[in-house]
């Protein structure tokens, strides 16, 4: 038959769970993720290494004289003298934590809303959730014309509600411009909390519900001794990429304020580009990389040790 | 009675009131700019906030489109989202099979790896692949965005996929192979059709990250005939005189493409994750 020329002959002897198995199949799944793992290999690990490579020289593309392995002296002055390192690792901090805290609480505000059954339940999720498919530099576009001192609404509102009594250049004054760029990104990261914690809602089982109705539970109840305990990991899943993905993320705040006024939105990404890429200072770059690298391997890890078992089932 | 009733209206309250003000905070900046960008630029400056259009214009469109580059950025864009998208697909196709079929040494650090790219500030590597890819000649060139964004978008991708295929019966690959098909005949000829749907969400969502990405794009692109859309935006807005208008109107042709894809996947997607998290 078919089945004993593919097989070898073997099949006779073999388990029925082995049955699938062919010539070849050896190697097969390492052919399929091969390109893969060449692929990450050459674009994210190879680079890493030259990332610690260029951390110990100086290579200021503008003073190409002085180029050379310099040692820790990059990292001497990041740590001794350099305050807007500390100033940018503050604002970082600020960001990251004002951002994953109020996306997670008005995340799972949105999911638990959009699980309820209501009439054009499908077309008012599409509309809540679509921000999340704007991109940094559209959302910075639409609130830029949003907290225009001119002509934006929010100052036309706020002035015709008598809240307060005169245009705000909420981007360019110091005391509001952090509030407003944090305002604006929550309205493009509440989605992506909402779609994961939704997926996940979805899966919890109905039966759990009504046989705790049965017990009397009320809502608050529910929510907090099932519907939270069912959702702790994709919590943590999600919280964790998304603090990573804050970290990460400066299409908002710099199109938004180019890092001012007085560098008082510039975060340690922002920064890094900066000093690299805008500046050409390539050493000193890699060296605010791999501070940035090891204190974020230093969260991740604390992170999933305080969360001991939250992605084992990835 | 009464109170029964009472307290039902209070709590569909409790509902439709935050449903409304969400409605309201996600819905008003699209509306607004959609407004801007139908107004002329002078009424646009007037004293007073017009909030809507009068008289009505589509003349912002056609400007932007013509004046500003703009049509380049937006086939920029197409190119380097469609090369990306079309390889992202075939290699998480490629890993989500073998992940969902195999068990084969190393694949539990084959995921751990997939993961630990999420993890990392990308950032990071922008400098050295800077340096690495003005050696090569791939700096203002689409190769250079290509290239990275596979490897940023086909993990999360990958992960997806062996949802999607592993909720296939693998009764189907062993009949094949009865029939005589060889392994790469069964994942593109027969698990890929199955799969269709969760292929189009996954490459949809790979479409919208493509399309979306700043950093990368403006590190690795500095002649404007190269920009993408975020890029050439981001250079309208530098500029002293901002043309609202028009920046508006250009805002508004960026974000059809990955908004209409999202309508379209969001439910897929929801499912998808729902999967993924699950494992």
């Amino acid at each position: 038959m078919d089945i004993t020329r593919q097989t070898g002959g073997k099949l006779a002897l073999s388990k029925p769970g082995k049955r699938k198995r062919i010539k070849g199949d050896g190697w097969l799944p390492y052919l399929l993720i091969a390109p893969t793992v060449l692929l990450i290999a050459g674009i994210l690990i190879f680079p890493i290494f030259r990332v610690f490579d260029l951390s110990v020289q100086s290579y200021d593309f503008t003073r190409l004289q002085e180029a050379g392995y310099i040692g820790l002296e990059n990292f001497r002055h990041i740590f001794t003298e350099d305050d807007l390192f500390y100033t940018t690792l503050v604002t970082t901090l600020k960001w990251v934590f004002s951002e994953v805290a109020l996306q997670l609480v008005f995340g799972l505000i949105v999911a638990l809303l959009l699980n309820q059954s209501f009439r054009l339940r499908g077309l008012v999720r599409s509309l809540v959730l679509v921000p999340w498919a704007v991109s940094g530099v559209l959302t910075t576009m639409l609130w830029s014309l949003m907290f225009n001192q001119h002509i934006g609404i929010i100052n036309d509102i706020l002035m015709k509600l008598g809240i307060i009594d005169e245009a705000i250049a909420w981007l360019a004054n110091p005391s509001t411009v952090f509030g407003s760029v944090v305002f604006a990104e929550l309205w493009r990261g509440i989605p992506f909390f909402a779609i994961t914690l939704l997926a996940a809602l979805q899966t919890i089982p109905h039966e759990v519900y009504e046989s705790c109705e049965v017990d009397g539970a009320g809502p608050l109840k529910k929510l907090f001794h099932i519907t939270l305990p069912y959702l702790k990991e994709s919590i943590i899943f999600a919280t964790l990429l998304r603090a990573i993905w804050e970290f990460n993320s400066i299409d908002m705040i710099f199109t938004m304020t180019n890092g001012g006024p007085m560098d008082m939105t510039t975060t340690l990404p922002i920064y890094m580009m900066k000093t690299s890429i805008l500046e050409g200072n390539y050493g000193y770059g890699s060296a605010l990389g791999v501070v940035t690298f090891l204190f974020l391997m230093l969260f991740v890890i604390l992170y999933l040790r305080l969360n001991r078992g939250g992605m084992q089932d990835e | 009675m009464n109170k029964t009733t009472g307290r039902k209206i209070g709590s569909r309250l409790l509902f439709y009131i935050p449903l409304a003000l969400t409605l309201i905070f996600v819905l008003v900046p699209f509306l607004w700019a959609i407004s801007t960008s139908l107004k002329k630029e002078t009424d646009i400056m007037s004293s007073t906030i017009q909030y809507l259009p009068s008289p009505l214009t589509f003349e912002n469109y056609i400007n932007v489109w013509n004046d500003n580059n703009f049509s380049q950025y937006f086939l920029n864009s197409v190119l380097v989202s469609i090369l990306s998208v079309i390889v992202i697909t075939l290699l998480s196709v490629m890993n989500g099979y073998a992940m969902s079929r195999f068990k084969f040494k190393g694949k539990s650090a084959f995921m751990l790896i997939l993961l630990a790219t999420q993890m990392m500030p990308v950032i990071l590597f922008v400098i050295p692949l800077f340096l690495i890819f003005k050696n090569l000649g791939l700096i203002n060139t689409p190769y250079s965005l290509v290239l990275f964004y596979i490897v940023l978008q086909v993990p999360f991708n990958t992960i997806l996929m062996r949802g999607f295929i592993a909720s296939t019966p693998k009764e189907i690959d062993e009949a094949a192979m009865v029939d005589g098909a060889g392994r790469f005949r069964i994942i593109f000829a027969i698990i890929a059709p199955i799969v269709l749907p969760g292929i189009v969400a996954t490459s949809a969502f790979a479409f919208i990250g493509v399309w979306n990405e700043f950093l990368v794009a403006f590190s690795f692109i500095t002649t404007p005939d190269r920009f993408t859309i975020p890029i050439g935006l981001k250079f309208m807005i530098g500029e002293f005189s901002v043309q609202y208008a028009s920046l508006a109107a250009g805002s508004i042709i960026g974000l059809i493409p990955p908004v209409l894809l999202f309508m379209y996947i969001q439910r897929y997607l929801v499912e998808g994750l729902g999967g993924a998290v699950k494992g």
